[in-house]
């Protein structure tokens, strides 16, 4: 704390606003050594702040009422100023959120980002996964089209697969028989106070857990172990100004593809907006074809996947449930004494591999009707997406390493 | 296995797969940069579609501003259904009664062309033909069955298919002749189309112009933004 005096120093008497800055900003030390995939962390951060701004916006003039929330989004796409921008960066905030967050994953298990000492800042993130599944899915009903509406049955349709009590309590979290108004205004509710507090929340304590441990980087190195003589890591540089004016150069990168979608292709050929989502909801006309946005279409693959047992779908619930919670076992399933995959032997490189390649192929099965031929290739992907966690503790042991450099490599 | 071989196939040949059930649809280009066809869309819509299908959302005015006309002339040329240019499309046939009459009642239009695409909206504007198994004589192409008459009758005239050896349908011969030529009613079933597109979406074509520009604003802060980060990056060794 530098300044005593003057408006910083009265400040900093009754709140610690300099020492907050310092410690998470400009004294702050990251790996000099981060690459591309390092960056979709911040990216996360912008989105989440885009969500939550339009999101306010929006509540402003939508209506929580089955009969007028169809015609509330359409008055915001026609009649609010500029409704129609920031409805349309909600919708593509939300894809974008999870094409960036399922980024960011793919970035921890290449570098093992989740090894110790970092266990719960990937069990936090794990979480913000989950919360952030819970909100795109309640937020997806609001606009009440007839996607919103089937996709909504399905879903709460699964918790009627538990065995016993599935019935009272699908009934319990529709507060109704169907998907209904009743439906509509407790997801509005949680949409828009309940999680987002929650996702917050987990988004601060991933941060802090982050650093107080401090980032991993591509060669896995711990930089702490080599600090010079101020006590300052040898290859890391401060937070800021290093990597605010090159997040901010990456934060633009991103804006431009953000805003290329927003503004020339918000629908993005109906992946982000689903065309049978301008039907307006019809609960006595259920459509051919119900598919999920593209960000659940892995997971709705996999519950199509599984045969039902006694005419009960919850096998398939509980294979899609444990392919979520299998990330939380993560840092203990992997038992490799080296953390990044430039260090990594075959094994791992190539169950990296099959695990991307089945959690594609599972995306996109999920968004096309089921068949004989892609249900099987469906139970094939979900088979090898989960031998690639069953099977770590194992491949992760007998896996040749290489030996990993003391300090960081440019590269 | 050669399952196995076929699973693998079809989960890596993304685009070998059509949904089942889909019909061919012809591709129409339409220009919503072309005032004159929206304008002409517009008529055939208030004429022909207005009396049962409402588009509840679409203000008159703002129709007007954006194909080009004034409130005056949309007052005298476009609005038979309502009494103030501020109004939304709106229509006078309770949906109980049109259920009846139709055996489904006519969907509202405002986002129709967001729903169905505007290959497919052309593809059933000149798909009807005569069938008289069905309760209005007609059946379409892309609509198996469809509740709704011809209501374009009168300019397209009737048309029923002509089948080869094999059933396959090669041609259409007219039965009846309507006002319009084919081709000035394949022309009309573009206009309509163009003037549902825009309907379902009144702002696209100002989103996209104005697209153009934030994409080169983002484009400057991001020269500026990476010369700022090589200067400070400068002393990263």
């Amino acid at each position: 704390m530098s300044n005593n005096n003057g408006f910083m120093g009265w400040i900093d008497a009754r709140f610690p606003l300099t020492k907050m800055f310092e410690d998470h900003m400009s004294k702050y030390y990251a790996p000099k050594n981060f690459n591309f995939w390092y960056m979709f962390g911040i990216l996360a951060t912008v989105i989440l702040v885009i969500q939550i701004v339009t999101g306010v916006l929006l509540t402003m003039h939508y209506k929580p009422d089955a009969a007028l929330a169809f015609g509330s989004v359409e008055y915001i796409m026609r009649d609010v100023p500029g409704g129609w921008f920031i409805r349309y960066m909600h919708s593509t905030g939300a894809s974008a959120f999870f094409l960036v967050v399922y980024l960011h994953m793919y970035r921890g298990l290449i570098y093992g980002s989740f090894k110790a000492p970092r266990e719960l800042i990937w069990i936090f993130g794990v979480l913000i996964y989950v919360a952030l599944m819970a909100e795109a899915f309640m937020g997806y009903l609001l606009p009440w089209g007839q996607m919103s509406y089937w996709g909504a049955q399905v879903i709460v349709n699964l918790f009627a697969a538990v065995p016993f009590v599935g019935e009272e309590l699908s009934i319990w979290i529709r507060g109704d028989y169907v998907i209904s108004d009743a439906t509509l205004n407790r997801f509005f509710a949680f949409h828009v106070i309940a999680v987002p507090l929650i996702l917050i929340g987990l988004v601060v304590a991933h941060i802090i857990a982050l650093h107080e441990v401090g980032s991993n980087n591509p060669d896995g190195v711990e930089i702490k172990k080599t600090k010079g003589a101020d006590g300052i890591p040898l290859d890391g540089i401060a937070f800021h100004p290093y990597y605010t004016v090159k997040d901010l150069m990456l934060i633009v990168v991103f804006l431009m593809v953000f805003f290329a979608i927003v503004f020339f292709a918000p629908e993005m050929g109906g992946y982000f907006i689903e065309h049978a989502n301008f039907e307006p909801a019809n609960s006595l006309k259920t459509p051919e074809h119900i598919a999920p946005v593209w960000y659940f279409t892995p997971y709705y693959a996999m519950l199509r996947a599984v045969p039902p047992i006694f005419g009960s779908a919850f096998p398939g619930v509980v294979v899609m449930g444990l392919a979520i919670v299998v990330f939380f076992f993560l840092p203990w399933l992997d038992r490799s004494p080296v953390k990044s995959i430039r260090y990594r032997g075959m094994l791992y490189k190539s169950w990296i591999a099959v695990f991307v390649v089945s959690f594609i192929v599972l995306g996109y099965l999920g968004t096309q009707p089921s068949t004989p031929g892609k249900t099987l290739a469906a139970q094939i992907f979900t088979t090898l997406y989960f031998l690639f966690f069953f099977l770590m503790p194992w491949y992760t042991t007998v896996d040749k390493t290489k030996p990993v450099p003391e300090r960081v490599t440019d590269k | 296995m050669r399952k196995l071989i076929i699973a693998f196939v079809i989960a890596v040949l993304p685009g070998m797969a059509l949904a089942a059930g889909n019909v061919h649809l012809e591709k129409v280009d339409i220009d919503l940069n072309n005032k004159e066809s929206l304008q002409r869309g517009a008529k055939l819509f208030v004429n022909y579609c207005l009396s049962c299908h409402s588009a509840q959302y679409m203000r008159y005015n703002r129709m007007g501003r954006d194909i080009g006309l004034t409130d005056k002339q949309v007052e005298a040329n476009l609005m038979f259904a309502s009494e103030k240019v501020g109004e939304t499309m709106t229509i006078a046939m309770p949906s109980e009664k049109s259920a009846k009459w139709f055996g489904t009642a006519p969907p509202d239009l405002s986002v129709i062309s967001r729903s169905r695409g505007q290959d497919w909206l052309y593809n059933y504007l000149i798909g009807f033909y005569k069938d008289d198994s069905r309760p209005f004589g007609v059946n379409n192409t892309v609509f198996k069955d469809v509740g709704m008459p011809h209501v374009l009758w009168e300019l397209e005239g009737l048309k029923e298919p002509v089948y080869n050896e094999e059933h396959h349908r090669t041609g259409w011969k007219y039965v009846s002749k309507g006002k319009l030529s084919p081709a000035e009613f394949d022309a009309s079933a573009r206009d309509l189309t163009a003037f549902l597109v825009y309907v379902g979406e009144p702002i696209q074509q100002t989103r996209k112009a104005i697209g153009i520009w934030v994409l080169l604003f983002l484009f400057v802060l991001f020269v500026v933004s990476y010369y700022l980060k090589r200067e400070y990056w400068k002393d990263v060794h």
